[in-house]
């Protein structure tokens, strides 16, 4: 028989607000088993930790029930203060009655109930618990970043810093990301490419980075410490060792009319291309779609012209497997479809530009070398319109918006504004906003000027339409203070779309196992407390992947992310998690139900000799776990038919013994 | 006071408008192609309903105004539908005895040869009850 | 194939056109229009308050008849149309309205599931685009055609549900179909004035002449509507362009005008 102690927290009013936490108190005193009750205003204190440690030795408790918030929030901190005590930690069962109970219910008489009830559960289980102890499993002390935009790089240069191997993998033809295509960050107005490719120069000449560009994850297995990735390698036709980068193939290609995404398809590049002259690795990579020896053999130019030899028309996919400890999502965002709002007339007009285009015409490397032309006729614009929160806020329709605000755009609107009117006094500048938001060093002081010293006219309402009309484009919008519709004439418009994750965050959260929340954002561990962490172990988060972000939080967060890798990785082992799943082999029939159900391959079979009747031995196929490979989850014990496969910590006559005390 | 409220209450319920939900960007009234002919515009209507100050809406013409074309519903990003409000506005008007806003007296003068049936319908069932 | 058919009132009367040639193109192409028994005028506008029974009635009415011969309710004209799908609409997402209404109507209760499609809908998503194209004999080739939509045809977006309301196409493909050059102009989904014509001509003038400008000035030589008002309003009040009935179009590329 057990020697139960019971702790119920008040949480402060949090559940004693609404829970009777003497009267559960006492009330869980008659459960079997328990020989202590108690109950303190802040279990997880010093004082209440105390508590718990002093009744531990006092009473000499085989096992405890904390009444309180969640496990996921302090069953750690509980864990930790038995084993201070000598108790062992998986002796300790956490009952949520606070997110479960109190934070739910308004009815005290209601609350006390359930949470007698929730208590009465753990004590069932506790009941039941046996001593656990944890496997170890090493550390590969490598590095994987997925992603090479300013988060995947500072991700990655932070972590070889400390010593540790990283690669990063991008499935664009260089590094650099959205930075790469912006022309100035705010609110200091300094260069984005004079602050980021030398850091991307760094990467590149950084001994314990590996870059695979041009490539994608396309499978992942095992666990924290012990990952197994395949990465696919995509043909770029080019010989990435061998090419020197000079250029000479992106000059002579014949095929000249290829989108160049990096301008977001307001230039033209060749089907061979580097994406821009700092791009790293610097290495040419053929575009299929476009090029005509790959598509019907009749070409060869670039492989006539290249000194190096370096082109290679028979390149195909290749897959390299490579271990890591630690993984890093920085996968980014992207400004979402236009194509929903044409309201904006953006598919009507090539003067309707999202504000990234717009960051390409104002960029000294940009289509237009930095002048700023129209789109349609080159002519220059003198009257301009922003339109800020174009898809953002935008709870009417979820496939057209996001209800989220995405943060960055009030700022680089701001920007764009200023720069437009600094470059070219002779422009009227128009920004319709529905509220101008600025939480940051030096972010309001930005916004005032370009109003106060640049004359940005800041209009507070929203364009209704936009109506291409000869040469210029009418913007009707509302002026809300001067209680007025106005109709704008104006040259360029330029809308602040939305951001969203990138489209591949989504098949990567599946096969990291890692989750995300309606947006496909991933989530972190906790909001507050665990940032940078995915509830995956070993997952972290860096950038816009988790949430909209501007360059210095994703730049703090990118070093966070590195340091919680470093931490991990500083480990030569890990303790694993006791609560896995174990084969009873006297009753198991090899039946292989179990094996197949299991989504970490941690079930094999061995032949072992029994002992059959009348001395004999049999030989009998029998189901094995591997400690380190299992997780617990738990779907081989609802698999297994002969009730062999169970869970320590969470075997079946745990639960059943739990969901007889809640009927009870 | 009350009696402000408990119209406005009725307009809400009868629209199904939760006004609450906008976030006063102005989108409908930058939409609305009837905007220079109101005295008061979509986004005020939420607004005053909202707030109960109802009676300056019941006496304006603007409610005469919204040419039910649903370009404010589909244009708002917060779900609002101002145009529904505009009209649980006018019918709370239009619905009391003697407050027809079309009369049929009125008809002749305003028909041609070319007009389709359909304006009229259409004016009556907006302007009266 | 047979589908249920409510002309509404203009189609009998001022729009004649637009009922004749929706008949016989729909008949050319395989589809007999049968007009439902004993149909009532559709109001013209849809009440948006839910606490109107009475004016929705007649549409219940015709929504049932449909029902009951399993076919889809098609009209031609947007107004009808419009007011049709939103009462469906509404008899399908407020419980209690559809209570009340089926309280008035008894015992002839409708159970809500008739399908109402537009002609042009019936055009792409029945007869196909494609299918069009391979019968059509005097094809308008060269001619560049305005698509109207006005408000009724596409809005509110989620009840109409035909196509993206601020971006349409089924209107310029179907020009595309009868050999035709689609024009895009930014007033194509912008209000006409409307029944604002009855008593402000001036508004409703503003707005049409806007239509109209806008549909010239990006080329368009022509403007096709679905909307007796639409058409009388440009008519009246808007520049020097012809405007015809989508049915009248089509009539003619498929050679069954005369």
């Amino acid at each position: 028989m057990q020697r139960i102690g019971v702790f119920v927290c008040w949480c402060g009013s949090n559940i004693a607000g609404t829970v009777d936490v003497v009267k559960v108190a006492e009330a869980l005193k008659n459960e079997p088993g328990v020989v202590h009750s108690a109950n303190y205003q802040y279990m997880c204190s010093q004082a209440g930790q105390e508590l718990i440690k002093q009744a531990i030795k006092e009473h000499n408790l085989t096992g405890i029930v904390v009444c309180s918030c969640s496990p996921r929030m302090h069953e750690q901190t509980f864990r930790k203060t038995a084993a201070a005590a000598g108790l062992n930690p998986y002796m300790v069962e956490i009952a949520n009655i606070r997110e479960q109970c109190s934070w739910i219910h308004k009815d005290m008489a209601e609350g006390t109930e359930k949470a007698i009830v929730l208590g009465r559960t753990a004590i069932a289980k506790v009941n039941l618990n046996a001593p656990l102890t944890p496997g170890e499993s090493p550390v590969t002390k490598r590095a994987l970043v997925i992603g090479g935009g300013i988060a995947g790089i500072q991700t990655a240069l932070d972590i070889a810093d400390a010593g540790f191997e990283v690669d990063i993998v991008e499935k664009k033809p260089t590094i650099g990301g959205k930075m790469a295509q912006i022309d100035k960050t705010f609110p200091t107005l300094d260069c984005a490419a004079c602050i980021l490719t030398p850091k991307m120069v760094d990467v590149a000449q950084h001994e314990k980075i590996k870059i695979y560009s041009y490539s994608e994850v396309v499978d992942v297995k095992g666990f924290v410490g012990n990952f197994d990735v395949t990465i696919k390698r995509k043909a770029r036709y080019v010989k990435e060792d061998v090419c020197t980068g000079c250029g000479l193939c992106t000059e002579k290609c014949p095929m000249k009319k290829v989108p160049n995404d990096f301008n977001l398809g307001m230039d033209n590049k060749r089907a061979i291309y580097i994406p821009f002259a700092q791009a790293v690795p610097k290495v040419a990579t053929i575009d299929a779609d476009y090029c005509n020896m790959l598509k019907n053999g009749k070409c060869g130019v670039c492989a006539k012209v290249c000194t190096a030899n370096a082109i290679d028309y028979t390149q195909k996919d290749e897959f390299v497997e490579e271990k890591y400890g630690a993984i890093v999502a920085a996968t980014g965002f992207n400004p979402i479809s236009m194509d929903k709002f044409d309201e904006y007339a953006y598919s009507q007009s090539k003067d309707v530009i999202t504000s990234l285009e717009f960051e390409r015409l104002m960029n000294a490397a940009g289509p237009t070398a930095g002048k700023l032309l129209r789109p349609s006729d080159g002519k220059h614009p003198h009257t301009l319109v922003f339109v800020q929160c174009v898809g953002s806020r935008c709870a009417s329709c979820a496939e057209k918006g996001k209800e989220y605000c995405s943060k960055i755009c009030c700022m680089y609107t701001a920007k764009h504004a200023m720069l437009t009117r600094d470059k070219y006094p002779d422009t009227d500048v128009y920004v319709f906003y529905i509220d101008v938001r600025t939480p940051g060093k030096q972010f309001d002081e930005f916004y005032r000027r370009a109003v106060e010293e640049y004359g940005v006219h800041y209009i507070k309402g929203m364009v209704g339409k936009v109506s291409p009309e000869g040469e210029k484009l009418i913007v009707q919008g509302s002026d809300l203070i001067a209680n007025k519709q106005l109709k704008i004439e104006a040259d360029l418009v330029v809308l602040a779309a939305a951001i969203e994750p990138d489209k591949s965050a989504r098949p990567l959260a599946t096969m990291l196992t890692a989750s995300m929340d309606t947006n496909d954002f991933f989530t972190e561990a906790h909001p507050k407390l665990r940032p940078v962490e995915s509830p995956t172990a070993g997952v972290f988060l860096s950038g816009a992947c988790q949430g909209p972000k501007d360059f210095p939080e994703t730049v703090s967060q990118a070093g966070a992310a590195a340091s919680k890798v470093i931490g991990l990785l500083s480990k030569d082992k890990l303790t694993g998690n006791p609560c896995v799943a174990h084969s009873d082999e006297m009753m198991c029939n090899g039946c292989s139900s179990c094996e197949k159900v299991c989504p970490y391959g941690a079930i094999t079979y061995a032949d072992k000799e029994f002992r059959g009747p009348n001395r004999t031995t049999l030989i009998r196929r029998v189901a094995q776990v591997n400690e380190a490979i299992c997780q617990g989850c738990g779907c081989c014990t609802v698999a297994c038919p002969s009730g062999a496969m169970d869970l320590k910590g969470f075997a079946s006559k745990q639960i059943m013994a739990e969901v007889d005390a809640i009927c009870k | 006071m009350e009696n402000k409220q408990n119209v406005c209450n009725e307009i809400i319920r009868r629209s199904g408008v939760n006004p609450r939900k906008c976030m006063k960007c102005g989108k409908c009234s930058g939409t609305c192609p009837a905007y220079d002919e109101m005295e008061y515009h979509p986004h005020q209507f939420v607004y005053m309903v909202e707030t109960g100050d109802i009676e300056p809406l019941l006496k304006s013409k603007s409610i005469y105004r919204c040419l039910s074309c649903f370009a404010c519903i589909d244009r708002c990003p917060r779900g609002v539908e101002p145009a529904k409000i505009v009209e649980a506005v006018r019918l709370e008007v239009v619905r009391q005895q003697g407050n027809n806003h079309l009369k049929p007296n009125d008809l002749p003068e305003m028909l041609d040869v070319d007009l389709p049936q359909q304006a009229i319908v259409s004016a009556f069932r907006k302007y009266t009850k | 194939m047979k589908v249920s058919y409510f002309p509404g009132c203009t189609l009998k009367t001022k729009a004649k056109e637009l009922d004749i040639y929706a008949r016989r193109s729909a008949e050319a192409l395989g589809v007999t229009l049968e007009e439902i028994e004993n149909w009532q005028c559709c109001g013209g506008v849809f009440t948006t308050s839910n606490d109107e029974i009475a004016t929705k009635l007649s549409s219940i009415r015709a929504l049932k008849a449909a029902g009951d011969k399993g076919q889809p309710l098609v009209s031609v004209c947007s107004a009808c149309h419009n007011v049709l799908k939103q009462t469906n609409a509404q008899f399908n997402n407020d419980a209690d309205f559809a209570f009340r209404v089926n309280n008035y109507v008894k015992p002839d209760e409708y159970n809500g599931e008739t399908k109402v499609i537009h002609y042009l809908e019936l055009l792409r998503d029945v007869v196909g685009f494609d299918k069009i194209k391979e019968k059509v004999v005097n094809p308008l080739t060269g001619k560049k055609i305005a698509a109207y939509y006005g408000c009724l045809l596409l809005r509110p977006g989620k009840v109409m549900a035909m196509d993206d309301v601020e971006n349409p196409t089924i209107m310029e493909d179907f020009i595309r179909a009868i050999g035709g050059e689609p024009v895009i102009y930014a007033y194509r989904n912008e209000c006409c004035g409307g029944y604002i014509t009855m008593e402000s001509k001036e508004l409703a003038a503003a707005k049409s002449k806007k239509v109209s400008e806008n549909a010239k000035e990006k080329g368009a030589e022509l403007i096709v509507t679905a909307c007796p008002l639409c058409k009388y309003n440009l008519d009246k009040h808007a520049e020097d362009i012809p405007v015809v009935y989508i049915t009248e179009l089509l009539a003619e590329a498929l050679g069954v005008k005369e």
